[in-house]
């Protein structure tokens, strides 16, 4: 009865960080917006800035990867190998999560000592829905660290609780 | 009194060895990354316009404190770097300490966060250089790399060795994993009972 409830709650976890993801993802690559200025008009899309690529990429491989673990049976010898693939998983979404992060602040906040003014003003849509995606991103990552605690606590078994 | 200690280590296999090797490095490694990109900061003076015949030149300072990504940077290689020293002291003078289940686990567990940690730390600062080096035409921000070459250079270096302190940090995050399933001689000089074979 406990495995049955444990096996739930990986599910229940994994799946959970999958439809994170996959928020992330969409809300990531639908946003887009026009704005005029006079004479010039200014198309922001996600895609002119590397790091919203990057988060784009790396959200992705997270969410097909979550959806084949899903369907991973019990008795697989290959959940060792899920341990080490959750922890690179991890490590892919903090580092795309804090690299869209700190582009986008500078780009609510702009950089005065730089000289790069904040573009939030002009187009304010955008920018929402980009820190929506963002949102959604935290969510995957801390899904994840559960997951990835909870993987190793089921697969390894630190504290030596299974007598076989 | 040191010197045996580290002879204890150094006879109690080959992979106690390697491990401190890493973790040696890794050290090394963020703690120079944190050093260079903290005392990163190049002063120059532009001509900015001409009033009648004179030049005006004004005094620009380019500092790391002026980014919160670099300064995220700074802070998070040092907390890994003081990381990776404790666990070396650990592992020098620590050794008759029994390692039961939980002291492995958060060792383990400590060693996962730290390498998202600083994987998110070398992220950010890289992808912010990038900012910094190519500019960006769609938001119209200049890039600032042409003029502050010194910082530009000091800044690369950082990077590269933050990400040599993510590889090597990566392989002991490994290793330590490992080490939770399988317990090998590194972990404790005196047998212990609670761990099955």
């Amino acid at each position: 009865m406990v495995k049955l409830t444990q096996r739930l709650g990986g599910l229940v976890l994994r799946f959970a960080a999958f439809c994170a993801a996959l928020g992330a993802f969409i809300a990531m690559i639908t946003s887009r917006e026009r704005s005029s200025f006079f004479v010039l008009s200014l198309v922001a899309k996600y895609s002119d800035l590397a790091a919203f690529k990057y988060f784009v990429i790396a959200n992705a491989i997270v969410t097909v990867y979550s959806f084949l673990v899903l369907f991973l049976p019990k008795e697989s010898l290959l959940w060792k190998f899920v341990v080490v693939l959750d922890l690179m998983v991890t490590m892919l979404l903090t580092s795309s999560l804090s690299a869209a992060v700190a582009v986008a602040q500078v780009g609510k906040r702009g950089n005065a000592n730089a000289g790069w003014l904040p573009i939030c003003g002009q187009v304010p849509r955008f920018c929402d829905q980009i820190t929506g995606a963002l949102i959604a991103g935290l969510v995957a990552l801390v899904l994840y660290v559960f997951l990835l605690i909870f993987s190793i606590h089921y697969v390894v078994d630190p504290f030596l609780l299974r007598k076989s | 009194m040191a010197v045996s200690k580290l002879a204890l280590v150094a006879s109690s296999g080959k992979s106690c060895k390697i491990l401190l090797g890493l973790r040696l490095l890794a050290f090394s490694a963020t703690l120079s990354a944190a050093i260079v990109m903290g005392l990163n900061k190049e002063t120059k003076t532009f001509v900015v316009g001409k009033v009648g015949n004179t030049p005006v030149k004004a005094t620009f300072t380019a500092e790391f404190q002026h980014t919160p990504a670099f300064v995220f940077f700074v802070v998070a290689n040092a907390m890994v770097s003081f990381h990776n020293l404790l666990m070396i002291a650990l592992q020098i003078f620590g050794g008759k300490m029994e390692f039961t289940g939980f002291r492995l686990l958060s060792v383990a567990i400590l060693d996962m966060l730290n390498v998202s940690l600083v994987s998110a730390a070398a992220n950010a600062a890289a992808f912010m250089a990038e900012v910094g080096k190519n500019g960006n035409k769609h938001a119209r921000w200049n890039k600032i790399c042409d003029r502050f070459t010194t910082y530009c250079d000091h800044g690369a270096g950082a990077l590269i060795a933050a990400f040599a302190g993510v590889i090597f940090m990566v392989i002991i995050s490994a290793v330590t994993i490992s080490r939770l399933v399988q317990p090998n001689k590194c972990c404790s000089t005196a047998a212990s009972p609670s761990v099955a074979p």
